[in-house]
C-alpha cells in the first residue's frame, strides 16, 4: 500500500517534464502538408516583367529555394543581405513575392511601383533571386500553406518540395536545418 | 401596437447589423451564408493563432476568408472546404482535432485519470475486522443489558 504512494509523485513529475518542454516548444511550429509533394500548379507572372510567366515547370533540373518576400516585410530585409551570401556560393534562389497593397482589399498601388521599390530594395541590399514569381492574388501562396513572409521552402531537382522554413533564414538555421538535406539534393543531381 | 412596433424596430436594427458584418461577402442564399459564417468561426488564423478567421484582421485570414467564400459559393459542403484548408495548413487550421494516435489522449487520459482515481480510492479502503469471539459478545450483551 505504502508503494502505491509514489504514483501521484511520479504522475506529478511527469506532468513537470511535459510542461517544461512547453516553456520552449515553438507553437508557430507545425509539419508542413506539402512535403514530398510536387509544387502545385500555377502559372504567374515574373514580377520584373510581367507579360513573362511562369509555371510549376520553372523548378524541374536543379535545387531550388523558394523565398516568401515581400518590401513591406521587415525580417525579409534582414535576410536578404544573408540569402545574397548563399547565392554568390552558387545557391539557386527564387522569390516568390506578394504585397498586400496591390490588393482592392487592402490599397491601391501600382504595379509599376511595386517593380520600383522592389528594385530599390534590392539595390540596397543585395539581389539573392534568379527571379522573382510575382503570386498576384496569393493563390500560390495559399496553396503552398505559406502564413505569412518571410518563409522558404526547398524544391529538389523533380520539383517536390522538401523543405518547408517559417521564419528568417540564417546561418543558424541553415546549418541545422537546411544544409545536411541541401547536400544531399546536390549529391543526386 | 406599442410593443409590435418596438419589436418590428428591433428585427430590422438586428437584420441591419447582421448584414453590415457579412455585406462584404455576397451570397446566392442564406444556407451559404450560414456556411460561411460557421466556417470562419470554426477555422484558424495560421498567422496569428487563438483566433478564428472571423476574428482575425491578418492578411492571411482574409485571404483564407476569401478562399472560404469562393469555396462555398462553387458549392462545396462544409467538409469539403475544410479538407481544402487541412491540405494545405494541416490540421492545425480546424479547431476540432482528429483522433489519431497522438490526440487519443485527449479523451482517454481523463477517463483513465477517474478509473485510477475511483479504483485508488476503493482499493484504500481498509477493511475493519467486525467478528467478535464468545466471550466478547457476552460481554457486550451484559453492557446492553445493564444500560437497560
Amino acid at each position: 500500500m505504502k508503494k502505491l504512494l509514489i504514483l501521484p509523485l511520479l504522475a506529478f513529475a511527469g506532468l513537470l517534464v511535459f510542461l517544461y518542454q512547453g516553456l520552449f516548444s515553438d507553437p508557430r511550429e507545425h509539419k508542413s502538408t506539402l512535403l514530398e509533394h510536387t509544387m502545385p500548379a500555377f502559372t504567374l507572372p515574373d514580377l520584373m516583367d510581367t507579360d513573362r510567366n511562369y509555371t510549376a515547370e520553372v523548378f524541374n533540373g536543379q535545387v531550388t529555394l523558394l523565398n516568401v518576400w515581400g518590401v513591406w516585410c521587415i525580417t525579409c530585409a534582414i535576410e536578404l543581405p544573408y540569402l545574397t551570401q548563399l547565392q554568390q556560393e552558387g545557391k539557386h534562389i527564387v522569390g516568390l513575392y506578394y504585397d498586400q497593397d496591390i490588393d482592392p482589399d487592402f490599397g491601391v498601388k501600382t504595379v509599376a511601383r511595386v517593380q520600383q521599390e522592389v528594385t530599390q530594395k534590392l539595390t540596397q541590399l543585395g539581389n539573392p533571386y534568379a527571379f522573382n514569381i510575382f503570386d498576384v492574388k496569393r493563390d500560390l501562396s495559399l496553396d503552398l500553406g505559406v502564413t505569412g513572409a518571410p518563409e522558404t521552402f526547398l524544391i529538389d531537382q523533380q520539383g517536390r518540395i522538401r523543405l518547408h522554413h517559417i521564419g528568417d533564414l540564417n546561418p543558424r538555421v541553415w546549418k541545422n536545418k537546411f544544409a545536411p538535406l541541401y547536400q544531399q539534393l546536390v549529391a543526386e543531381l | 401596437m406599442r410593443l409590435s412596433l418596438g419589436i418590428l424596430l428591433l428585427a430590422l436594427f438586428l437584420s441591419v447589423a447582421s448584414m453590415a458584418t457579412e455585406d462584404k461577402y455576397q451570397f446566392e442564399n442564406e444556407q451559404q451564408r450560414s456556411l460561411f459564417a460557421e466556417l470562419s468561426k470554426e477555422l484558424r488564423c495560421p498567422k496569428c493563432q487563438n483566433q478564428n478567421l472571423a476574428d482575425s484582421d491578418a492578411m492571411i485570414a482574409a485571404d483564407l476568408k476569401r478562399k472560404v467564400h469562393e469555396l462555398v459559393l462553387a458549392g462545396q459542403d462544409k467538409e469539403q472546404v475544410i479538407a481544402y484548408m487541412k491540405q494545405r495548413y494541416g490540421d492545425f487550421v480546424y479547431y476540432q482535432p482528429p483522433v489519431n494516435s497522438m490526440t487519443i489522449w485527449l479523451w482517454l487520459l481523463p477517463v483513465l485519470f477517474i478509473v485510477i482515481a475511483v479504483l485508488g480510492v476503493v482499493l484504500s479502503r481498509k477493511k475493519v475486522n467486525v467478528s467478535l469471539d464468545d466471550k466478547q459478545l457476552q460481554r457486550a450483551k451484559e453492557l446492553l443489558e445493564s444500560d437497560k
